[in-house]
């Protein structure tokens, strides 16, 4: 089997995230457009053959939804989204989310295309998966320019669900509402405490040991070359070529 | 029996200043009526993004056409941030009004029901609520214990929605499928008005397995013949999206000049209104 890409590493280590036993379980997830690796590793974790029910937002054919996209929120409202993803031009340690823009309000330095649904869907879904592939101090930073979402609020607001973890291309973080603060879960190959504490922003709490993301294993692989890619040529054709080296016939 | 009008007087019947509700790229925008609000030289123009925006917003917003905007996002999709959007941004040109994506369905569907307000969970501790002052915190009457706050919103009733659907028939129904959001936008607004690929005899909402996907003639103002009148968007299972089309856009309009050149050989020019 050839070498792991990056990307299938990152896949693997998400669709982990969604199967923690410790989490509460995902059997409706909603997926965006944001990024094609959350896609990857909900299909992978089907393909798995975990009974889950994927909502693709982007879908064109057979897309979930028959209301318009009002229906993701409805549902998301009732408590029954149990998971979704979300990013951020700039991400804070409290797991605040910008997707604003930086500088003043509404993003008067670089301007982001905007917030999307976070500002309600980071409260009322059971829970989130922050996936961020570039891991910089310029987006992983002390404090956001502006917040689109909030990591947490003020007791007595009514709120469903939190981070779980945020996932770079250099680390997974997990993410302790209690105390608003990330702690270091693992560490993708080449990289250190050190290395992360250099390329990361705000401060996190590490163990004295840190485990090593693991690889995907070869039937995690399999599927992700075959069966996910399958699932994915139509939404995502550029990541699919890119990633797994496949086109759709013409 | 509805007769379509041309895509120019369309154009003609919104006004400057008129508040414009309008889907996003993955939901049957008219690029066709966008463009000839370009050709008219529309000016004043307040957008609503249902829920967001897109290359139509972005196109009319580089031809100079908008004054204000109030959107979750505007995007290009693949094609990456809308170029004209961030450049207004930068230089202060356009009033932007942020929103979440949830909160202009909840604004759009209280004036569909013709209550003056909805409330929506979420959105306390987020800077979008800090920069609205037209929303409001409350403590929910009917809490069982505690303050329970959350926001309302105001109803919100465009003064036109503009959409593609895939055809019109003889009674002017229009039919454009799952994309419900359309509905919704011609619910509340005051007028709707619809470019199709195509008008067909009968009646939609006579036939079963169409009058679930079909927006009924009482929401539909005018109707206009726009084929391919998404484009370079996708139109449902009809055609795909022109992602080279959407690149090159992306591509030129990164600056003023590219930008013109772009407006002038693909909407004002000869070629481009014969192409119409």
């Amino acid at each position: 089997m050839s070498e792991i890409r990056p990307e299938e590493r990152l896949a693997a280590a998400l669709a982990r995230l969604i199967l923690a036993p410790d989490a509460p379980p995902a059997r409706h997830i909603a997926v965006g457009a944001a990024s094609p690796l959350p896609a990857a590793a909900c299909w992978l974790v089907k393909k798995q053959g975990h009974p889950v029910r994927l909502s693709l937002l982007h879908k064109r054919s057979g897309n979930p939804f028959t209301e318009g996209t009002r229906e993701l929120f409805d549902l998301t409202g009732q408590g029954r989204i149990d998971l979704f993803f979300l990013g951020g031009g700039q991400i804070d340690g409290q797991a605040n989310l910008n997707l604003v823009g930086t500088g003043a309000w509404p993003g008067k330095d670089v301007r982001f295309p905007g917030s999307f649904g976070s500002a309600f869907m980071y409260m009322m879904s059971h829970r989130t998966i922050l996936f961020r592939e570039e891991h910089s101090p310029r987006v992983l930073v002390e404090r956001v320019d502006n917040i689109s979402a909030n990591g947490v609020n003020e007791p007595g607001v009514f709120r469903r669900g939190h981070a779980q973890a945020l996932v770079t291309g250099k680390c997974v973080f997990a993410f302790h509402p209690a105390r608003a603060r990330f702690s270091l879960l693992s560490l993708h190959p080449g990289e250190t405490v050190e290395s992360i504490r250099a390329a990361t922003g705000f401060g996190f709490d590490a163990p004295d040991q840190v485990p090593q993301t693991p690889d995907p294993t070869p039937a995690e692989l399999e599927l992700l070359r075959g069966p996910v890619c399958d699932e994915m040529l139509e939404t995502y054709p550029e990541f699919c070529a890119r990633v797994f080296d496949r086109k759709i016939a013409a | 029996m509805t007769t379509p009008i041309s895509l120019e007087a369309m154009a003609a019947s919104v006004p400057d200043g008129a508040l414009i509700a309008l889907p996003p790229d993955n939901s049957l925008p008219s690029v066709a009526l966008a463009k000839a609000l370009v050709r008219r030289g529309a000016r004043g123009l307040r957008l609503l993004g249902v829920p967001v925006a897109g290359f139509a917003a972005d196109m009319l917003i580089g031809a100079g056409c908008v004054a204000e905007i109030e959107t979750s996002a505007v995007s290009l999709g693949e094609a990456g941030f809308a170029p004209r959007f961030s450049a207004a941004v930068r230089a202060g040109t356009l009033v932007v009004r942020d929103c979440t994506c949830p909160a202009v369905h909840t604004m759009l569907q209280a004036a569909e029901k013709g209550v003056p307000f909805m409330p929506l969970r979420g959105l306390i501790g987020s800077d979008i609520l800090a920069h609205r002052p037209d929303w409001t915190v409350i403590a929910n009457p009917y809490a069982d214990q505690g303050e329970d706050p959350i926001v309302l919103l105001p109803a919100i009733s465009p003064d036109v929605a503009i959409f593609h659907a895939a055809m019109a028939d003889a009674d002017g129904n229009v039919w454009l499928g799952r994309r419900r959001e359309c509905a919704t936008i011609a619910h509340a607004s005051k007028r709707a008005l619809v470019t199709v690929e195509r008008v067909v005899e009968g009646n939609f909402l006579e036939d079963e397995r169409l009058a679930a996907g079909t927006i009924n003639a009482t929401y539909v103002t005018e109707i206009a013949i726009a084929e391919r009148g998404a484009h370079p968007v996708a139109l449902l299972d009809e055609y795909g999206t022109d992602a080279a089309y959407v690149a090159d856009y992306a591509r030129m309009a990164k600056t003023e000049a590219g930008f013109a050149a772009w407006l002038e050989r693909e909407v004002l020019g000869p070629r481009a209104a014969a192409a119409e």
